[in-house]
This record gives C-alpha cells, sequence and structure tokens, in this order.
C-alpha cells in the first residue's frame, strides 16, 4: 500500500481530530485546534459544533481562510449566534461543552500546562503571553484535548507554572481545589496517544502513532510515563483526510512541520 | 466563610483592586486601591448627567475626560473593535499611570507601554496575535518589572466586568481554582453556603473610564453594536463614564426606528465622537478586516528593534501627524480600500 507522506504537525491535527465525536460541542482555540476541528466536521462527525471563545457559535470557515485569532471577524462567519465573551465561555459551566482543544507551551505529568512564564515566575526568562480562555476551557469543558509536539523541554515534570489546570498534584487533587469536573482526556503528540491513569492521574502511553517506539517516547518525556505491556498502533492519516487537511490551510500556517 | 487574606495573594501583599490610584507616582509604588466602595459607586453615578442630551465632541475633548492614573478598560478583544484611536489620542496627550484593562490585548499595549502611558495591565493574553509571536516588548517590559502584567483568564475577567455591572461585589465561579494563576490576582475563594462546593470569587471591576468603538452611535450615545459583542456591554455598566468613539454617528430616529439593535443605551455614554476607521490597524466587524500588511510592518518593526522600534512607530505614526486622518493617510488607500472590501464581505455570506 503507498502512503502519502506527511509532516508531524499534520499527524497531529489529523489524530486529534479523529477523538472528536460526531454531534458533540467543541472549543476550539487558534490555530491548530481550529483546524482539527473542521477537519473532523469534514470527515466524520459533521455535526460536530465549534464554539470560539471570541463568542461564535457553529461558525463556517472557510478553506484557505482560517483565522489568525478566534476573535475576529474571519471566526464569525456564517455563524449560528454571536455572544459575548463572558457568556460563550459561561456555557461551559452550564455543561453545553464536551470538548475544549488546547495546546500549550509546556505540559506536566498531571496534564497541566503553562503559558504564562518559562522558569521562575517572579524572575521569568521568558513572560508569555497568558491563559486567554484556556484557564477556563479546562476548568469547565467535560473532556480536555491537548495537541502538542513532542520534546522533551516541553513534557516536564513538573510545569514552571499552573497557568491551566490539568489534575494538579494527582490523585483528586484537581476535585479537591473546587474544579469537580473535566479534566484531561487525551494528550495528542507526533509520536503517540497518552490518557490519565484513573486513580494516579499519571500520564500514560495509550497509542503510537506509524514508526514512533516506546523507546522514542520515553526519551522525549521528561517524566515516567506508565507504559502498559501492550500498545496499540495507530492508523496513519489516510489520503482524504491529508487532501481535506491541505485544502484548509493550503500555505501550512498551522500544520507546518515543527522545527527542532 | 471567606478565605482570609492570608490565603491569598502573594505572601505578605494585601490583597489589592485597581482603583482610584495615587498621582505623581511611580505605578509599582502606586498605592493599590481597595475595591470600590459601593456608596461611592452610587454617589457618582448619582452626579453623572443622564439625561438625553447630544454628547458629541472632539476626539481630543473626549481623551481629555481621562485623568492621569485612571483604570481605562477598552472594548474589542486583541486586534478586533479595538477603540485604537482612543489610544492613539491618549499616547498623544501623554497621559500617565493608567491601568490598562481588555479581554486581550494586542499591538495597542505595546505603543501604551512604550509611550510609559501605562504600566499595568489588566488582561488575560498580551501579544499581537498568534500567528506574529510573542511581543517582544512585552516580554521586555514585564521580565524587567517595568511594567505589571496582572493575568485574570478570560471569563474570569469578563465576570469582573459584569458583577461590576451588577452593582455587585463579586461573582462565583468555578474557573481559576486549582491554578497559580489564583494567587497571583487580588481574588478569594469560599465554601458555598449551600453546596459546600469550594468556589472562585471574581470580584467587580469598576474602571473610571471605558473607551469603546462601535460601528453605530447616535448623538446621544446608544450604541448599536454589530457583530462579535466581545464585553462591551458589561464595561459600558461598569464603567463611571463611557467614551464612545463610531464609525458613523446616525440620528436619534434611525435609533428609534429599531431600537431592538441598541446595545449600550445613551445613559451610560458621556462623549460620542465620529472617527471612521477608528480600529485600524485593527478590524471593525462588518467594516473592514486588519490593515494586515500594515500589522506585517509593524510586528516586524517591533520584534526586530523591541522599545525602539516602538518609538519610531509613535513618533511616525502616532504624534506626527496632524490628525486621525492624517495618520489613515499615511496607512495608504489602497490598504484601507482592500480591508474594507474584505470586511464587508460578512454581509455577501
Amino acid at each position: 500500500m503507498t502512503r502519502e507522506a506527511y509532516n508531524t504537525a499534520e499527524l497531529v491535527t489529523v489524530m486529534s481530530a479523529r477523538v472528536l465525536e460526531d454531534g458533540k460541542i467543541v472549543f476550539g482555540g487558534a490555530g491548530m485546534p481550529l483546524v482539527s476541528c473542521i477537519l473532523a466536521q469534514k470527515t466524520h462527525a459533521p455535526r460536530l459544533t465549534i464554539l470560539f471563545e471570541g463568542g461564535v457559535i457553529g461558525p463556517h470557515v472557510e478553506p484557505g481562510k482560517l483565522p489568525p485569532s478566534t476573535n475576529e471577524q474571519r471566526a464569525a462567519r456564517r455563524a449560528n449566534m454571536l455572544l459575548s465573551i463572558t457568556d460563550i465561555l459561561l456555557l461551559q459551566q452550564r455543561g453545553y461543552v464536551d470538548y475544549g482543544f488546547l495546546g500549550g507551551a509546556q505540559i506536566d505529568q498531571y496534564g497541566n500546562l503553562n503559558s504564562s512564564f518559562i522558569g521562575d515566575p517572579d524572575n521569568p526568562k521568558v513572560r508569555l503571553p497568558g491563559t486567554g480562555g484556556a484557564n477556563d476551557i479546562a476548568s469547565l469543558a467535560s473532556k480536555i484535548l491537548v495537541a502538542m509536539h513532542h520534546e522533551k523541554k516541553r513534557f516536564v515534570e513538573k510545569v514552571d507554572f499552573i497557568t491551566t489546570p490539568g489534575y494538579i498534584n494527582g490523585a483528586d487533587s484537581r476535585e479537591k481545589s473546587g474544579l469537580k469536573v473535566g479534566g484531561v482526556y487525551k494528550v495528542i503528540t507526533h509520536l503517540g496517544i497518552f490518557g490519565f491513569d484513573e486513580k494516579t492521574r499519571r500520564m500514560r502511553l495509550e497509542a503510537l502513532h506509524p514508526g514512533a517506539t516506546v523507546e522514542e517516547v520515553v526519551a522525549r518525556t521528561g517524566f515516567d510515563l506508565i507504559i502498559p505491556k501492550e500498545v496499540p498502533v495507530t492508523e496513519p492519516p489516510t489520503k482524504e483526510e491529508l487532501r481535506i487537511l491541505r485544502e484548509l490551510d493550503p500555505d501550512q500556517r498551522y500544520t507546518k512541520a515543527k522545527e527542532e | 466563610m471567606v478565605g482570609s487574606d492570608g490565603e491569598v495573594g502573594r505572601a505578605g501583599d494585601p490583597p489589592f483592586f485597581p482603583g482610584r490610584s495615587v498621582r505623581g507616582r511611580s505605578p509599582q509604588l502606586r498605592t493599590r486601591a481597595k475595591m470600590r466602595d459601593y456608596i461611592q459607586l452610587r454617589e457618582a453615578m448619582e452626579h453623572k448627567d443622564r439625561g438625553l442630551r447630544e454628547k458629541v465632541m472632539s476626539l481630543k475633548e473626549a481623551i481629555g475626560l481621562i485623568r492621569d492614573g485612571d483604570v481605562v478598560a477598552a472594548g474589542g478583544c486583541h486586534y478586533s473593535r479595538t477603540p485604537m484611536a482612543a489610544v492613539w489620542e491618549i499616547i498623544r496627550q501623554r497621559k500617565k499611570g493608567l491601568v490598562y484593562c481588555r479581554s486581550i490585548t494586542s499591538t495597542e499595549g505595546d505603543l501604551l507601554l512604550v509611550a510609559e502611558a501605562c504600566a499595568h495591565f489588566v488582561t488575560s493574553w498580551f501579544s499581537p496575535g498568534v500567528t506574529w509571536g510573542v511581543s517582544r516588548v512585552m516580554r521586555h517590559y514585564m521580565q524587567e518589572k517595568l511594567a505589571v502584567f496582572e493575568e485574570w483568564s478570560h471569563m474570569s475577567l469578563g465576570l469582573r466586568f459584569r458583577a461590576g455591572a451588577m452593582g455587585i461585589p463579586f461573582i462565583p465561579a468555578r474557573v481559576m481554582l486549582g491554578s497559580d494563576l489564583f494567587p497571583r490576582v487580588p481574588m478569594k475563594e469560599m465554601e458555598c453556603p449551600y453546596t459546600g462546593e469550594k468556589l472562585a470569587l471574581v470580584p467587580a471591576l469598576n474602571p473610571d473610564v471605558a473607551i469603546l468603538h462601535a460601528q453605530k452611535c447616535d448623538p446621544y450615545g446608544n450604541v448599536q453594536g454589530e457583530g462579535l459583542p466581545f464585553m462591551d456591554n458589561d464595561i459600558a455598566l461598569a464603567a463611571d463614564k463611557v467614551i464612545v468613539t463610531a464609525e458613523r454617528i446616525i440620528s436619534n430616529d434611525q435609533v428609534r426606528r429599531n431600537p431592538d439593535r441598541t446595545t449600550i443605551p445613551f445613559f451610560c455614554v458621556d462623549a460620542v465622537v465620529e472617527v471612521p476607521y477608528g480600529c485600524l490597524p485593527h478590524e471593525c466587524y462588518g467594516q473592514y478586516e486588519p490593515d494586515f500588511a500594515h500589522m506585517d510592518y509593524y510586528v516586524k518593526l517591533m520584534m526586530d528593534k523591541g522599545p525602539d522600534g516602538v518609538k519610531e512607530y509613535l513618533d511616525k505614526y502616532v504624534y506626527a501627524p496632524e490628525s486621525w486622518n492624517d495618520y489613515l493617510e499615511m496607512l495608504g488607500f489602497k490598504q484601507i480600500l482592500r480591508a474594507t472590501v474584505s470586511g464587508r464581505g460578512v454581509y455577501n455570506d
């Protein structure tokens, strides 16, 4: 069987899209998450509704015109409704939103994300742009998907700063902090798909992408992963998925191969 | 029931709220005022002239209503419906010590920093935009501790304005809990008296002044906003003073024909200024998309040269032009036309 070549960002986008179920509601962030959501709509999930934190319910995003921000009019095109930012984010608190879709500069073994500071927050090496709606989405949506490039400097034992809570310190610490619902459902990287142990809430390898090895995953992860004896391998991106993906993002603004 | 002061804020740092600030001191040393007192808020409202009257004035006069040290909330979000002309005039009038509050802060934040108008930002995200990378100017000012970036989640900042609009001191919510954002901002948590659940108490934010840009407004201040509402309506109700810049001033008769389209009532508003293309190089829904070429130019200058690049930009595009229209002329007719044609596209779908 001939396989179409794909880059690592395309792989992550396709694998993330596959997780999204039809008929559900997803909060999509700008960039790659948005491409994944639309790809899901155009493949197996035509009744998937996308929300943007800019205040958009169910937009129709045109191929090749992906908005660089979800807070602007391109993101609002042919939507079902436009709401204030506060109200659209509050929909999650009521329970309307099944999936939140996030990225981050750093993730740790409990799925906490950092998009605020690299280094000591009081003396940071880098001040990052901040949470935006990520903290709200991760606190309130039923299931969080995190899509990231798999690098040791990004997969750290403990994030420098919890901007966006996963399972905090593991076990029941998320619930105890007041976050009664939600949590990170899957982490999707260019090497595999990861979930979290139900008790300890530590990250667990759940599947490898074609060609990836457990050794590579371990080498690129800065903490001890739970690795089961048998690890299934995902189906590679299909020609159809890649065709749609490249139509959506023809200039590879959001699905360019990650430099290392 | 309510957490003690020791449970929130950095150790030894009393909870603070942006409010009326002491003038003539550096922003870092400024006394951080307490949450606005309810009786004082009501008194300010009582003294506000809420009659149905004309409020049309020049940009200069309108921005003259802002005092040094004021807490200023801006409408729009990111590079959308930014009250750019108001920000531009704030810089030209050399305002000092402002606290700038906005859902997401884009390039206008760099300008306010370098112009030394503002060294305290209350926002959820601060950079030009995802595809343009992290602002080098924001990084410089925040990493060198020349300015404060008070980081709230998007929704909690929205709830702060809503609580301010509702005239209550806080709104309970299920966000920011368990994160490292929580202890760095003046917020408390409580056990719900009904359910015993742990809740974040998002404190009200009542700005001194709101600067908002809209597509249409009548001379009395009835705003008819279109497209994405962002947080504008709550901001208008929460603030003491409201300055509206509009693409078009329409007649009050036109408002009365479609009162269902009014998004902010006249009695909130203190100044109405007609400023066509008042968001450029950012966008205004249904009117124009961003001037992406100018944004690319600005971001390159800012990323290449840092604050010096922004100084260069301020000299050329903010201080030098005689008027906003002169500034628009510098952006160029063809670029503005391109932005306009694509901006109007929403009405062709």
